[in-house]
């Protein structure tokens, strides 16, 4: 499906995932546009953080395949990714900081990993990383002692430090305040439009979807249930979706 | 049948855990030739593995050695052999109790600290975190730590000897009233070169052990403090009989290269 569709960053074709007898995803389509945000949605436990994992390499899937940058990954050993990786920014859902490094050296570890040794050159890219993500001043607090909100910019700033083509996004506003999720959805939005980035932000934050998504899709076990434009899914009169869009269980009291 | 059962279903899980700690080490090996070894870490390593085990180390040693010349005293001095003491505590301590007891001292102290520590950062996706910006976990988290037990593990072994050499002396000589020179005289007749050859390459082979017990337990453990507990108390268990098991075939194997006496 991508290697016809040159100008897709990342692409899956017919992805299934099964772990022990628990089908995880089941036959998922979906094709990224280059600078483009696709939100994947949908209830907790219907496979979007699995969905995430596999396109980056983290997972590997029973069956289908993975494009990066029309260059198809299932298959390649550990090593071989390493370097794919590099292009594919992810930023976890419990953000993943390394718990012995400071702010500064969480940020800095992908520049020193991708060889930059000159001590200057590595403050002045963590300083502007920093910037974009308005922490300046906190380079040497360890993780344990930072906000939920502070410990998701630290992340994206290590993330967008080396400039990916591409950045996944695993529940970025998952466990913060409304205001908190505000000001990282604005932080998405500003990257987007600063570096071109394209972006995949899985989330069951309407609010979030709403607004950082070019387009939107639905994932309800296992399988894309809804794909297109967010209006479109708001408007849409399907049931399922509308009681997820409401948040409406079905329980009575 | 049930027994046939049972030692078919163990003997597929020794293998595969072998197999196991085979492909690890084999990962590192490659690891060690083909990506630039990470100095920083490895010595952050020794001094964790290294010097900060020594206390543990010198105090196994110390009170080994002293009570391993008092017994064999009260033994021997029945037969009036009081002399021979030095010679049996320094070819015990050489051969087999330092090596031993550093390896089951720093299996204790440091696999624990290594299997929880790679442990926690699987279940907090810090492994994960590590793969997506494009580094090898085990370059990054093995490989130091195999260095810094390679270079660290002979250095405590032969620490453990010396302390409990010295401490041995000490008992027997002003303790229990041996004869100095005779004890000294005795000691270096009956050790030799190999003894300490023997000593360094059983703390090397056991340091590997430790390591990649600890290591590979700490990278499979499963979700959850539980995971991470679980595979804390693994390291320890496996790392201790794997050094008890491994010491008996290396002492038989080693002896045909360094012969006792």
């Amino acid at each position: 499906m991508a290697q016809t569709v040159p100008h897709s960053m990342l692409a899956v074709a017919g992805l299934t995932k099964q772990i022990d007898d628990q089908q995880i995803l089941r036959g998922i389509d979906l094709q990224v546009a280059s600078g483009e945000t696709l939100v994947i949605i949908g209830r907790s436990g219907s496979g979007k953080s699995v969905l995430l994992k596999h396109l980056i390499g983290l997972m590997l899937p029973t069956s289908g395949e993975v494009f990066i940058e029309g260059r198809q990954i299932v298959g390649l050993k550990e090593r071989e990714l390493l370097p794919i990786r590099r292009t594919v920014g992810m930023m976890f859902q419990g953000c993943a900081l390394f718990d012995a490094m400071t702010v500064e050296e969480n940020v800095a570890f992908p520049l020193r990993e991708a060889g930059e040794r000159d001590p200057k050159v590595i403050r002045e890219k963590v300083a502007a990383a920093l910037e974009v993500v308005d922490l300046t001043g906190h380079e040497q607090k360890l993780p344990v002692n930072l906000s939920g909100g502070m410990k998701k910019r630290v992340a994206l700033a290590r993330v967008v430090i080396t400039r990916p083509h591409c950045v996944l996004y695993d529940e970025p506003t998952a466990g913060l305040d409304p205001v908190v999720s505000d000001s990282i959805n604005h932080l998405i939005r500003r990257l987007q439009k600063r570096f071109g980035v394209t972006s995949i932000v899985v989330t069951h934050d309407m609010k979030c979807a709403g607004h950082v998504a070019d387009k939107v899709a639905f994932l309800h076990e296992g399988a894309i249930y809804f794909y297109g434009a967010f209006a479109d899914l708001v408007c849409s009169q399907d049931v399922l979706i509308q009681d997820f869009i409401q948040g409406r269980s079905g329980d009575t009291d | 049948m049930l027994l046939l059962r049972f030692l078919g279903s163990t003997a597929l899980s020794l293998f595969g855990y072998l197999g196991e700690l085979l492909f690890l080490m084999l990962e590192s090996a490659r690891s060690l030739v083909t990506t630039p070894i990470r100095w920083r870490l490895a010595l952050g390593q020794i001094l964790e593995v290294g010097y900060r085990s020594q206390l543990v180390v010198i105090v196994t040693g110390a009170f080994t050695g002293a009570v391993f010349a008092a017994q064999t005293y009260f033994q021997f001095h029945r037969l009036s052999m009081d002399t021979a003491v030095g010679a049996v505590v320094a070819v015990s301590m050489f051969r087999e109790l330092g090596p031993v007891l550093t390896g089951l001292m720093v299996a204790g102290r440091v696999g624990a600290s290594m299997s929880a520590e790679i442990g926690t950062m699987k279940v907090t996706e810090q492994l994960d975190a590590l793969r997506s910006l494009g580094v090898h976990p085990v370059d990054y988290l093995v490989v130091p730590r195999m260095i810094a037990m390679m270079i660290s593990m002979p250095m405590l072994v032969a620490e453990c000897v010396g302390i409990g050499i010295v401490t041995g002396m000490f008992v027997a000589v002003h303790l229990l009233g041996v004869s100095q020179v005779w004890y000294t005289n005795y000691m270096l007749r009956f050790t030799a070169l190999r003894d300490l050859e023997m000593a360094l390459t059983k703390g090397f082979v056991f340091g590997i052990l430790i390591v990649f017990v600890a290591c590979n337990e700490g990278l499979k453990s499963q979700e959850g403090a539980v995971g991470v507990g679980r595979a804390t108390t693994e390291a320890v268990v496996i790392g201790s009989l794997a050094i008890l098991i491994v010491n008996f075939f290396l002492t038989m194997v080693l002896n045909i290269f360094f012969p006792a006496g």
